[in-house]
This record gives C-alpha cells, sequence and structure tokens, in this order.
C-alpha cells in the first residue's frame, strides 16, 4: 500500500477517457460502481468542455454483487449503443469492477454488435493515467486501422502526415496542434489524420494513409506510433517542437523526410524569442538556478529551453511518469545533475527545498510548493488545472510556443533593475521580505507564510542548515539577512559548502565574503 | 414586503400528513447514476472535526476523486489521505493488514496531533472483504487512549455523497458516553455545518432557555456529547437515515420538524425544539422574530429573479427535498421534478407534504432518461451536479451547482438570504451576459 494525498496522475481507465472524450463517434462502457462518474466533471469543468464525455457507467451496487452484474454490463452496452449510436466503442473495468472480473471484453464479443468492440485491459492496481491514455489509443488503432489503405506513390501528390498524441484535459494540446499544423502548412505537408483530438472511429481506419507520423505527446502517442511504424512502415519524426531550437531541428526534419524546402518555415518571422534572449535587459536571466519537474516529455524539453534557450541553470530535473524515466535520466546526466524519478509529491517538495532554486518550472503541485516556499513558478505540464486552459492562444509548441514560454517564465522573476535595487537599499523599509517583488503580490513571502494551513506540518525553509555544517555567527547571519530572498538561499548554501570544503569552524563576516569571491562569476 | 403583510404559511411541521406524503407517487430509477460516492463527504468532515484525521483504503481512484471532487486541490497537507492498494496487496503477496499497521504507525508517528482516526472503507476494500472494523480494533488497542480508531464505509458500492456523512456520524454514536438516566433533558443537533452556522443555532438554543445542548459531530472528535433516554435528537440535515436509526438504539428520540431552511422551515424546527422543551409559545416567538424578519428581508432580494419560475432537481446531496420546499413556499418557485439519489419519506415527510401535487418526486437515476425529461420540462433553472452543468448550459438551460448547497452556509434565518441568492444568481448572470 502506498500512502499518498496528492497524485500526479489519475487511474488507466481516465487515460482511456481522456482519448474516449477527445474523440468523435467512440463511446466508452465502463464497469464501475456509482462515484466513478466523478471523472466527468474533470472534462466538463477542468476543460469547461459542453458535452459530457462519451461514457456509460454500469454503475453496480454492494446489492448487485451477489447476482449478475455481467447482465447489468451487457445491458448497459446494448443501451449505449442504442442511444448515442457510436461508429465503435471501448469497454472495459474501472478499479472495482476488475476485482469482480465480469470479463467485458468477454461479454462484448458474446454480443452481437452493430459495431465494432474494443476490450480494454487497463490495471488499475500497477498502472496510471498516463499509461491508460496511451494503451487504449495503441487498441484503438491496432483494431480500426485498416491493413489494406496505405498510401498511392508520391509523384504528383503533397507528402501526408499524422499528427498523433494530443487528447482531452491535455496540456496546452489545443493549441500546440495549431503551431503544428502551421508549420506543416509552410512545409507543403498534408495533414492525412490528427489522433486522437477529433478524429472518428472512421478516421482511424485509413491511418495508413499517411506517408509519416509526428507524435507530439509520446506519453500517449508513442506505443500507437511503433505499432504503425512496424505495420505500415511509416516514419516517425523524432524532434518534438518544444522552443526554437527543437522546432528548427523538427522543421528540418520534416523537410528532409518529406524532401521539401524548410527556408521559409525556418524564416518565421514571428519567432521572438532568440532576440529577447539576446536583449541586454535579459543578462539577469544569467546563471538562474531552475528546479524542473513533470511529465517525461515537457520536463526535459524545459530543460533544454531553460538552458540553451534563456541562459538558466537548471539545478533540478525529474519526473513523475517512471515509462519515460530513461528520457529524464540521460537529460539529467547532460545537466550534469541526479535525476527524481518518483511520484510521491513530498520527494518534490523536499527535493526542491534542498536545490533552494530561484525557479521551478512544475505541474500544478509544484506550483503550491514554491508558493509555499515563496519562490517564483510556472507551469509546464500536466496534471491539469482550470488555469492551464487560458481562453486566448497560449501553445507551447514551435516558434509562437517558445514566445509564450519567454513570456511565461520569465515574468514571475524579479526583473533585472528591481533586483538591483533591491539588493542596493536592502534595508528599504519596502523592501522587506514580508513586501515580496513587486509585481506578484500573490506570491510574496508574507502572503505565503500567513497561510495556516500547514502550520503543523515540518515544510522545510529554503534557509535550511544542513546538520554537519558550521555554525553561524550573529554577525554573519544579521548579514545574510541583507542579502535579498530569492538569491539569499542560494549564498547560505554556497557558504555553507564553501566553509566545509575549507574547514572553517564557524561562519563570520570573513567567511561569508571569502565564500562570495570564491564563487564569483 | 416585510413580516407584518406576509401571509401566515399553515406549516405542518410535526403534523405533517404523513399518510399522504407517503402515498404519494414516487418515480424510482435504476441506471447510470451521476452523483459522486460517499468518499466525497471527507472534504468537508475533515475540516469539521480538527482533531481527526481520514484514511481512505482504496485505490488510486479514489484518490483522485478527492483530488478532484473538491473542485479544487486544497494544497494545505490536507487532514485525509488515501492508502492506495496495489497490485502486491491483492496477490496475496503482503498481507493487507500488516500493510496497514505499517501505513497508519507511518501516518500517525508524522501526525502527533490526530486524536481520532477514521478508516474508511471504499469499493475495493468492500469487494475484496478487507475487515477494516477488525483493523481499527486492533490498531484502537495499540494506540488507545492516544488516537482513537474508528471506521466506516464511505464506498460508492453502499453511499451516495451525503450518505458518506450520515456513515461517519453513525460510526461516532456508540462512542458516544452514556447519559446518566437522571440526567436533565438534552437536545441533540445533528449533522455537521458550517461552525457560523452551528453557533447561530446554538445561540438560540440559549435564548430559548434550552441549558444542555450537544453537537453530533463535535469540533472535536473527541469532545462527544452523551446520549439516552433524555435525549432528544433534532436533525439539521436530511441525509442522516443511519445516524439517526443509531441514536434511537441509544435511547435518544427524534423532534420532527421541517428542515431549517428560509423563514418558515428555520421557524418551524425551532418551534418543534421549543415545544419538545415545553418552551413558553410566546417566548419562542420573540425569540424567532428578529430572525424571521432579517430573513424575510433577505431572501426578498432574489424573489423577483424566482418567482413564477420553473425548477428541476437532479438527484445529488439528498437536500432536494427541503430546498425545493423552501424554493416553492417562501420564494413561489414552481417545482417540476425534484430527484434525491434516496428518499427518507418520514425524515422529509412535512417538507415533502408541502410540495405541490404537480411535482414529480423521482428517486435513484438513470441519467440519460432524466436528462431527456429536462429537454422536455424546459425547466428555467435546473440544479444538478458538476459533469452535466456545463453540457446542459450548452443546450441553453440554466444550471446552479448542486455542490456548492453542499459547501456553502446555507442553514438557518441568517443564511436564508445567501440560499436564496445562489440560486437566483445564475438566473440574473444569465439575463445580465450579452455574450
Amino acid at each position: 500500500m502506498q500512502l499518498s494525498v496528492w497524485t500526479y496522475e489519475g487511474p488507466p481507465h481516465v487515460g482511456a477517457m481522456r482519448v474516449a472524450t477527445a474523440m468523435k463517434g467512440l463511446h466508452y462502457v465502463l464497469h464501475a460502481p456509482q462515484g466513478d462518474t466523478y471523472a466527468d466533471l474533470l472534462f466538463t469543468m477542468i476543460e469547461r468542455r459542453n458535452h459530457r464525455p462519451p461514457v456509460t457507467y454500469t454503475t453496480f451496487e454492494a446489492r448487485d454483487l451477489g447476482k449478475d452484474t455481467a447482465q447489468l454490463f451487457q445491458d448497459a452496452a446494448m443501451d449505449a449503443i442504442e442511444r448515442f449510436k457510436p461508429e465503435a466503442i471501448i469497454v472495459g473495468a474501472s478499479c472495482t469492477a476488475e476485482l469482480i472480473q465480469d470479463d467485458p471484453g468477454g461479454l462484448i464479443e458474446a454480443m452481437d454488435l452493430p459495431c465494432p468492440a474494443i476490450p480494454l485491459e487497463l490495471p488499475s492496481y500497477q498502472r496510471k493515467e498516463n499509461w491508460g491514455a496511451a494503451e487504449t489509443f495503441y487498441q484503438i488503432v491496432r483494431h480500426l486501422a485498416d491493413p489494406s489503405v496505405t498510401p498511392e506513390p508520391r509523384e504528383g501528390r503533397r507528402p501526408r502526415a499524422n499528427i498523433l498524441g494530443p487528447t482531452a484535459l491535455g496540456f496546452r494540446h489545443r493549441d500546440d496542434l495549431i503551431e503544428v499544423r502551421k508549420i506543416l502548412e509552410q512545409l507543403d505537408v498534408e495533414v492525412n489524420l490528427v489522433a486522437p483530438l477529433n478524429a472518428r472511429p472512421s478516421d482511424i481506419a485509413r491511418i495508413g494513409n499517411a506517408d509519416f507520423n509526428i507524435v507530439l505527446y509520446p506519453e500517449i502517442a508513442d506505443e500507437a506510433a511503433r505499432w504503425l511504424e512496424r505495420t505500415f512502415k511509416q516514419p516517425r519524426v523524432r524532434s518534438i517542437p518544444f522552443g526554437v531550437i527543437s522546432t528548427r531541428a523538427f522543421i528540418s526534419e520534416v523537410a528532409e523526410l518529406v524532401g521539401a524546402d524548410p527556408t521559409p518555415a525556418l524564416g518565421d518571422t514571428s519567432s521572438r524569442l532568440p532576440w529577447w534572449s539576446r536583449s541586454v535587459d535579459s543578462t539577469y536571466l544569467t546563471g538562474k538556478r531552475v528546479f524542473i519537474f513533470g511529465d517525461a516529455t515537457h520536463a526535459v524539453a524545459a530543460a533544454r529551453i531553460a538552458r540553451d534557450e534563456l541562459g538558466f541553470e537548471v539545478c533540478g530535473l525529474g519526473c513523475y511518469n517512471r515509462e519515460f524515466a530513461r528520457d529524464v535520466r540521460e537529460a539529467a546526466k547532460d545537466h550534469g545533475i541526479e535525476p527524481l524519478i518518483t511520484d510521491d509529491h513530498l520527494e518534490v517538495e523536499d527535493a526542491i527545498a534542498r536545490a533552494a532554486p530561484e525557479m521551478v518550472l512544475g505541474t500544478q503541485m509544484e506550483r503550491h510548493i514554491a508558493k509555499r516556499l515563496c519562490i517564483p513558478c510556472a507551469v509546464i505540464s500536466a496534471p491539469v488545472h482550470v488555469q492551464d486552459f487560458p481562453a486566448r492562444h497560449s501553445p507551447q509548441m514551435g516558434f509562437e510556443g517558445a514566445n509564450v514560454i519567454f513570456d511565461t517564465w520569465v515574468h514571475p522573476l524579479v526583473m533585472g533593475l528591481e533586483e538591483h535595487l533591491l539588493t542596493m537599499f536592502r534595508e528599504d523599509f519596502e523592501f522587506s521580505d514580508e513586501a515580496g517583488a513587486s509585481h506578484h503580490a500573490a506570491h510574496s513571502p508574507g502572503t505565503a507564510q500567513k497561510t495556516p494551513v500547514f502550520k503543523e506540518e515540518v515544510i522545510p525553509e529554503p534557509e535550511v542548515t544542513e546538520l554537519d555544517s558550521p555554525a553561524w555567527t550573529s554577525e554573519a547571519s544579521r548579514e545574510l539577512k541583507k542579502i535579498p530572498f530569492f538569491v539569499r538561499g542560494k549564498a547560505k548554501r554556497n557558504t555553507e559548502a564553501f566553509a566545509a570544503e575549507f574547514g572553517r569552524g564557524e561562519i563570520d563576516l570573513d567567511t561569508l565574503y571569502d565564500a562570495k569571491a570564491h564563487y564569483a562569476r | 414586503m416585510n413580516v407584518a403583510t406576509t401571509p401566515p404559511v399553515v406549516l405542518a411541521g410535526c403534523d405533517a400528513p404523513k399518510a399522504e406524503a407517503s402515498s404519494r407517487p414516487v418515480l424510482r430509477e435504476r441506471g447510470q447514476r451521476e452523483v459522486f460516492c460517499g468518499l466525497t463527504g471527507i472534504v468537508w468532515l475533515h475540516r469539521k472535526m480538527q482533531d481527526a484525521f481520514f484514511l481512505v483504503v482504496g485505490s488510486r481512484t479514489c484518490a483522485h476523486l478527492l483530488q478532484s471532487a473538491a473542485g479544487v486541490m486544497i494544497f494545505a497537507e490536507p487532514r485525509f489521505a488515501t492508502a492506495i492498494m496495489e497490485e502486491r496487496d491483492l496477490a496475496g503477496m503482503v498481507d493487507a493488514q500488516d500493510e496497514l499497521d505499517r501505513v497508519v504507525r507511518r501516518l500517525l508517528d508524522r501526525r502527533p496531533d490526530i486524536k481520532t482516526l477514521f478508516l474508511v472503507g471504499s469499493c475495493p476494500s468492500e469487494v475484496i472483504k478487507l475487515d477494516l472494523a477488525k483493523t481499527a480494533e486492533r490498531l484502537g488497542a495499540a494506540y488507545m487512549p492516544r488516537v482513537r480508531i474508528l471506521n466506516y464505509s464511505g464506498s460508492g458500492i453502499e453511499t451516495t455523497f451525503t450518505q458518506g456523512e450520515d456513515a461517519c456520524l453513525a460510526a461516532l454514536v456508540p462512542e458516544m458516553p452514556a447519559q446518566e438516566p437522571t440526567a436533565p433533558k438534552q437536545l441533540l443537533m445533528v449533522g455537521a455545518l458550517p461552525d457560523i452556522v452551528e453557533d447561530q443555532f446554538l445561540r438560540l438554543f440559549a435564548q430559548l432557555g434550552i441549558e444542555h445542548v450537544g453537537v453530533l459531530p463535535a469540533r472535536n472528535a473527541r469532545d462527544l456529547p452523551p446520549v439516552g433516554a433524555n435525549t432528544r435528537y433534532v436533525l439539521a440535515q436530511p441525509f442522516l437515515s443511519e445516524t439517526a436509526m443509531r441514536l434511537e438504539d441509544r435511547g435518544a428520540k427524534r423532534i420532527e420538524a421541517l428542515f431549517p431552511f428560509g423563514v418558515d422551515g428555520t421557524s418551524d424546527w425551532l418551534r418543534a425544539i421549543g415545544r419538545e422543551f415545553a418552551v413558553d409559545e410566546a417566548h419562542v416567538e420573540s425569540v424567532l422574530a428578529p430572525g424571521r424578519e432579517r430573513a424575510a428581508r433577505a431572501i426578498e432580494h432574489s424573489r423577483a429573479a424566482l418567482e413564477g419560475k420553473r425548477i428541476s432537481f437532479l438527484p445529488d446531496s439528498q437536500l432536494e427535498v427541503p430546498l425545493a420546499r423552501f424554493l416553492h413556499t417562501e420564494l413561489g418557485m414552481e417545482p417540476v421534478e425534484v430527484g434525491a439519489p434516496y428518499l427518507h419519506r418520514s425524515h422529509c415527510a412535512g417538507d415533502l407534504a408541502l410540495l405541490p401535487e404537480s411535482t414529480r418526486i423521482s428517486e435513484g437515476q438513470h441519467v440519460d432518461s432524466q436528462l431527456d425529461r429536462v429537454r422536455e420540462d424546459k425547466p428555467d433553472l435546473t440544479v444538478c451536479g458538476l459533469g452535466l452543468a456545463n453540457p446542459l448550459e450548452a443546450e441553453g438551460f440554466t444550471t446552479k451547482w448542486a455542490i456548492e448547497l453542499v459547501f456553502s452556509p446555507i442553514h438557518g434565518f441568517d443564511s436564508a438570504g445567501d440560499l436564496a441568492e445562489l440560486f437566483a444568481r445564475p438566473m440574473r448572470r444569465r439575463d445580465r451576459l450579452e455574450v
């Protein structure tokens, strides 16, 4: 048993719901007890969808258990087909139904249905949401792809691509898709199919008609894309266009694959990140220490953008989905840090507190952790929150996505000259730590620390003293307090590391300034 | 309109025509239910009982429900958690009881402030027949007196939404100390209320001159009031059937009344209490008068938006019948369908009797059929769960999220205006928006 307060991922059948809800003309018959319908509100409230998810729950009760829950399932399936007339259905069990072993797949096979029925085996006690989405999408593709549909010879037609991965409840999937379509248009590539988002089962049947696949979110579409690669010999674009560098790589890769000229797409004049980042006012971003946590794909991409496009230093990198931990381990190695692979948010909180970063790039969980620790934060990954569905166009992919990322990551930080003023006039009463940075009142330390609700919980301050580090003299402690809050954690850590390394018995003013000189850059 | 001109409402109250109410036709349905399971009650119960912790023994789905159900994630370390069962727990590779011991030990070590721990059963724990009562007994023996360990089921196969609170309070009843046989008559108010509302009622009881008053649940789960033959209990919530039965088993007797919503409901509820405790009628009226006057004035603001409008309730919290009664008798709304997940005929008899003949009462749910009826009935306002509200809005229906009725102070005189406003706001918003 795992003791859990908050989870990064729901159960695997919620992943299946994300696929089903993204699609049209598909219905999900879910063997589940009353209460599992809570998942509907994720879609209608968080994503503000204007339709109920296409899911029929069998809703069995305790008194049904001794009787015929299997019949209940078959009746619900029949009713759903009559009422919604789907082109295909997927069937499966939620965690409780898995235990009563009614075998929805077997039951549906025994029924004479007017549409294809795809059984799902989603082990609720081993797997989680992303895996459930990937498995569901893979099964749908496997069952519905028509093997006889393959592209005709390339001569005299535009090349065709499938865009795979966008689902319901995805982090900015809606907007990423628009950007990727724009790039493909510039390269004169036709979109054969986008799936699962807005695809119908009958569209999936002609998935083989594309020359190649673009996988936007490997967490969801990797498995299906591998199968398509094997079955239809459809090559797959490896680059994912997060950030300027990867967008360029993506454009070049697609152009090479289809024999197109990448120049017009590469010359997109709306790409502002490179100049915004080179502009002198951005100098203060240099070496800002950022802690990054999210799903593997978004986290790895964020680390690359942070270092190579904004000039940050990545001081922590991790993901919650073990299935893709290898990517994060490789990336962490590249950044010279230890990867953090965990789905325990308390562990993430500890790691952030220890790293004392100047900024956190994470999920909604890390946003709350950062708020508590008074560290600026931007959200880069699911699990999603209603705020992650802005009314405006707000992609993460393509050149426009890079523009959005620049703004989103830079705005929470204390800006260049304000940072200097804070350093120079540290004692000004309006610059007190309680006031925080002028532009993010909600994140100011004063507000965060007043939250009474976690008083019983020991949240390590960013300034936590290592047990084996030497003691601070009161004079040095006072001096340390004159350093602005957003760099004080780093100064303290550096000084203590310096003192330990050079065997200083206590930290006095000299040690503090020796350390400053030592770490000067 | 003020009190003087309010037409006197003849209230059935405890004299409700029960035969009539119980013979009223009820549409019983079976099918997909768009309601939460009983675990959801933890979202408010863990804030109500400040020394209690709720440990759900369940699956990842349970944990996900709890963090999603509140609509927002409450990121303050909450006083609830889920012990998520994994493959090895089910495959018998580890002993589930040993695992629970380990999880509980870890939890109690980390949270020395916990005085009562509820082990909450879920669908999966019920299906694998994990005996949480046994666990609670064994662990209780080990941790008493520091921590009392209780158990109840909030599973979806057994409980619907607010029935989780019922199951939790029912689990507390056996722990209540026995009232001395010679003890003076005591009033017990039953049902979790927002602290501010609870205080308002306690002030009114004091003004009525009732000296011995207990509240279940108490703000500290360890301060349980006594119960016995001299206890008269009054329900503040309509969904506490199991708790009521357990209280009766211990000798307590129920005070029958309307539920305390609006001017009339709150008056009837307090008058019934006054009668039971032989408070002079004139004194009761003098205590009620200021609250009645304020409440009447407060709900008046919403009358224009609500009067003559048709309303349908989809099943959610079991508050549907008393709330429909309030909107009908006090604000002139016309209830078209009043659906409840479960209808407690005797607890709701008074409120039920005041609904018009034409109102369709339904119990249970077949969500698709019910939505078909909504489309046919075309009510002006539909009260429903979060999963249905936006889809209905998109079809052109004005909706009210039922969950807000569980999460807001709506009981008593001084919340009556807010309660009316909760229904009026979506109507006014619809009129106001030009986009």
